[in-house]
C-alpha cells in the first residue's frame, strides 16, 4: 500500500468538470497531510492532451482504450479499479456525480477498501482518517472514522474550492495499459438538451418553486409572481419528474447551474442536489414551512411561512 | 423477462430527526418510514416495462421496520412476487452489508434486469445499486432515465448535469440504478393494499453469510447549523411580504 492521494478526474466533451478541480484542491490537502504523492488518474482515448490542465497533481496515471472515448460506466469502472489495484493508494477521491457514482463502488468492492459517500471533509491524523458526509437530504451530518488504511470517497460537489485545484501545467505522465475486453455495455451517443425554451442561466431573477408547491393546479400563482417580478419560474427536480415544468427549468446537478441576481426559493428544502445548482446566485431569499429546512443556511433571507399565504401577499404588493 | 426490484424504507424527512443519547446514531423509536423516492420510480419503470413485454416483476427487501407494507403495496401496483430477506436487519445497515445480503438472494435468481433506486437519503457508505451490481458480477448503469427493452438488450438513458444524456446498449442481465421512471410513480389507494393484503403472501427468504461490513465506524451525528446562513424575516404573511418588498427596492432588483 502506499501513501498516495489519488483523484479520478472525469470529463465530458473534452471538458472536466469543476469537480475533478474540487478534488485536486481537496487530495492536496489530504496529500500534504499524509506527506503523499497527489496522482490524478485520466481515462480517455487520444486525450492524453488533457493532462495539461492537471498541473495541481504530482503525476498523472492515463489509461488510454477506444472503448474509454466516452465514459462507459463498465469500461470506467473497470480501468479506475485496476488503475487502484496496482498502486493501492491511501485514499481514493472521485466525485459524487454521475460518473463517480459507477466507480467510486467498484473500486470499494474489487479492492476491499472502505466507501464513504457525500463526503464534504476530511481529516487525517494518525493512521486514520475522519471524514463527514451530508446525509437525509442534508438535514444531518456524520462523522466517520476508519482505520482501514485506505477508503474511497465519493465527494460532493463544493466541498472545496475549484479554482484552487485549477493549475496549467503538465506533470509527468504514467500511461496505464488497460485491458477491456468483454464489454457487455456500449455507448452509443450523447443527446444535447432541448434549447428552445427559456434559457434560465441568462435570467437575473428566478422564481423557483419546489415539492411545497403540491400540484400542478397550484403553479399559475407562481408565474404570476414571476411575471410582477419581471423573471422566469424555474424549480426542483421532484417538479419535473412529475413533468410539471420541462427539464429546461430544473435547478441542481442533473439540472442547471444559475447565478440569478435574485432566487426566490418558495418550497425547496435544500437538498445538496439542488444547493449545487443555485448556492452562488447573488441574493436568494427562502420560503420554506419547516425551520430545519436546509435552504436556510444558504438562503440570504429565510422566511418560515406557508407559501400559500406568502406568494399571493407578495404578488399584491408588486 | 423477469425484473428484480430491490426496495427500502428510509425515515421520512417530514418529521424531524432526531439524535439518540449515544451521539452515534439516530433516535428511531418514533421514527415514521416512507419508501425511499427512487426505489419508487425504479418500481414504476419495472411495471411500465411488465406492460410492454409482459415481464415479470418481483419486488424484494430486507426486513425493516414497516417493511410489510411496503411489499405489500408494491404488490398492489403489480408486481408478481414479493421477498422479505431476513436474518439481517434493514434499519441502519450499511450499503455494503445491505447489498452483499441481497446479491446472496438475487444471485440465486433468474433475473434479466435488477432496477433499483439512484441511492437513498441514508447511505453512508455508498449508493447501493453499483455496490450490489459488483458483488452479483455483472455490469451496471446508474442515474437512469429510461430503459427500452429489445430481445435481450436494452437501450438506457443516463442523465449527466444541465441535462445532458448518455445512451448505452448494453446485453442482460444488469443491474441498473434508476433515476426518474418515464412517468410519476402510479398510485395505489390503501383499500387496494388491504385487499392484496389478504391474497398475496409474502415469500422470506435467509440472507445467508454477509461476512462483509462498511469498513467504518460511525463517530457522531450532528445537525448542521439551520438558519445559520439566513436572516429571518419574521411577522404575519403581509409583514414579511412587505418587508421582501423592501428589500428587493434597496437591492435595486424591484
Ligand atoms: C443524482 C441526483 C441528481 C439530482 N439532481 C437534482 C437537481 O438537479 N435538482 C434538484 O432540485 N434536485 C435534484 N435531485 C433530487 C434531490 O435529492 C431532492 O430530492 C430534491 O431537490 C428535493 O426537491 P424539493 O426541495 O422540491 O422537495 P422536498 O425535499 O420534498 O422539499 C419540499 C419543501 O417544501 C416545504 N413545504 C411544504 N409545504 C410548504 C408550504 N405550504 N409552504 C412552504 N414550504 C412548504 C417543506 O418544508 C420542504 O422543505 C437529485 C437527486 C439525485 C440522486
Ligand atoms: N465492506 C467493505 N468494504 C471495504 N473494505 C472492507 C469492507 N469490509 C471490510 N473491509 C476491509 O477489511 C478490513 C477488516 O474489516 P472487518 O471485516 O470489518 O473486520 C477493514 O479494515 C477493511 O479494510
Amino acid at each position: 500500500m502506499s501513501n498516495q492521494v489519488f483523484v479520478i478526474t472525469e470529463h465530458i466533451n473534452g471538458q472536466f468538470d469543476d469537480s475533478s478541480f474540487e478534488m485536486l484542491a481537496m487530495g492536496r490537502e489530504v496529500a500534504s497531510a499524509t506527506g503523499g504523492e497527489l496522482v490524478a488518474v485520466l481515462m480517455g482515448h487520444n486525450q492524453k492532451d488533457l493532462a495539461s490542465q492537471l498541473g495541481a497533481a504530482d503525476k498523472v496515471i492515463y489509461a488510454d482504450h477506444e472503448s474509454l472515448a466516452n465514459f462507459n460506466p463498465q469500461a470506467h469502472a473497470k480501468a479506475a479499479s485496476a488503475i487502484v489495484a496496482a498502486n493501492m493508494p491511501r485514499v481514493v477521491l472521485t466525485a459524487y456525480s454521475s460518473q463517480g457514482m459507477e466507480m467510486g463502488p467498484a473500486i470499494s468492492v474489487s479492492q476491499n477498501m472502505p466507501l464513504l459517500a457525500y463526503v464534504s471533509g476530511i481529516s487525517v491524523s494518525g493512521g486514520s482518517l475522519t471524514v463527514v458526509s451530508q446525509l437525509y437530504g442534508g438535514k444531518m451530518n456524520v462523522e466517520s472514522q476508519t482505520s482501514a488504511g485506505h477508503c474511497v470517497m465519493s465527494v460532493l460537489p463544493g466541498a472545496a474550492s475549484a479554482d484552487a485545484g485549477r493549475k496549467d501545467g503538465a506533470p509527468a505522465i504514467d500511461d496505464f495499459a488497460v485491458d477491456l475486453g468483454g464489454l457487455t455495455i456500449k455507448f452509443k451517443q450523447l443527446i444535447e438538451p432541448d434549447k428552445s425554451d427559456v434559457d434560465i442561466t441568462q435570467q437575473p431573477i428566478l422564481v423557483s418553486v419546489g415539492r411545497g408547491i403540491q400540484n400542478s393546479d397550484n403553479l399559475p400563482m407562481v408565474e404570476e409572481l414571476a411575471a410582477k417580478l419581471g423573471g422566469a419560474v424555474s424549480c426542483s427536480r421532484p417538479i419535473v419528474d412529475s413533468k410539471w415544468m420541462p427539464k429546461t427549468r430544473q435547478v441542481g446537478k442533473s439540472g442547471l447551474k444559475v447565478k440569478p441576481k435574485l432566487y426566490l426559493a418558495l418550497g425547496i428544502s435544500g437538498a445538496p442536489e439542488h444547493i449545487e445548482g443555485m448556492k452562488d446566485a447573488e441574493l436568494i431569499i427562502a420560503v420554506n414551512s419547516d425551520p430545519k429546512a436546509p435552504i436556510f443556511d444558504f438562503a440570504h433571507y429565510g422566511v418560515e411561512g406557508d407559501l400559500f399565504d406568502i406568494i399571493p401577499a407578495l404578488t399584491g404588493k408588486l | 423477462m423477469n425484473i428484480i426490484v430491490p426496495i427500502k424504507q428510509v425515515p421520512d424527512l417530514v418529521e424531524g430527526l432526531e439524535i439518540d443519547d449515544s451521539g452515534k446514531d439516530l433516535n428511531r423509536e418514533w421514527m415514521k418510514f416512507k419508501l425511499n423516492e427512487f426505489d419508487d420510480h425504479a418500481l414504476e419503470e419495472a411495471l411500465i416495462l411488465k406492460e410492454e413485454t409482459g415481464a415479470t416483476v418481483t419486488a424484494i427487501a430486507l426486513d425493516s421496520d414497516d417493511v410489510d407494507k411496503a411489499l405489500f403495496t408494491a404488490a398492489a401496483k403489480g408486481a408478481d412476487t414479493i421477498i422479505k430477506v431476513t436474518g439481517v436487519s434493514g434499519t441502519g445497515l450499511s450499503s455494503h452489508e445491505a447489498a452483499k445480503a441481497l446479491a446472496n438472494v438475487i444471485g440465486g435468481m433468474s433475473y434479466d434486469l435488477v432496477m433499483t433506486g439512484v441511492q437513498a437519503i441514508d447511505d453512508r457508505d455508498g449508493q447501493l445499486a453499483v455496490l450490489l451490481a459488483h458483488y452479483l458480477d455483472k455490469p451496471h448503469v446508474s442515474v437512469v432515465t429510461s430503459v427500452t427493452v429489445a430481445g435481450d438488450q436494452a437501450v438506457i438513458s443516463k442523465e449527466y448535469g444541465g441535462g445532458l444524456v448518455a445512451e448505452f446498449e448494453g446485453t442482460f442481465p444488469m443491474v441498473l440504478g434508476i433515476q426518474a421512471a418515464r412517468q410519476s410513480p402510479r398510485y395505489v389507494p390503501v383499500a387496494k393494499v388491504r385487499q392484496i393484503m389478504r391474497s398475496a403472501s409474502i415469500e422470506e427468504v435467509a440472507a445467508g453469510d454477509v461476512g462483509v461490513s462498511s469498513g467504518s465506524d460511525i463517530t457522531k451525528y450532528f445537525t448542521p447549523v439551520s438558519g445559520g446562513g439566513a436572516e429571518m424575516i419574521g411577522g404575519s404573511a403581509e409583514d414579511q411580504a412587505a418587508k421582501i418588498v423592501e428589500l428587493l427596492k434597496s437591492k435595486g432588483i424591484k
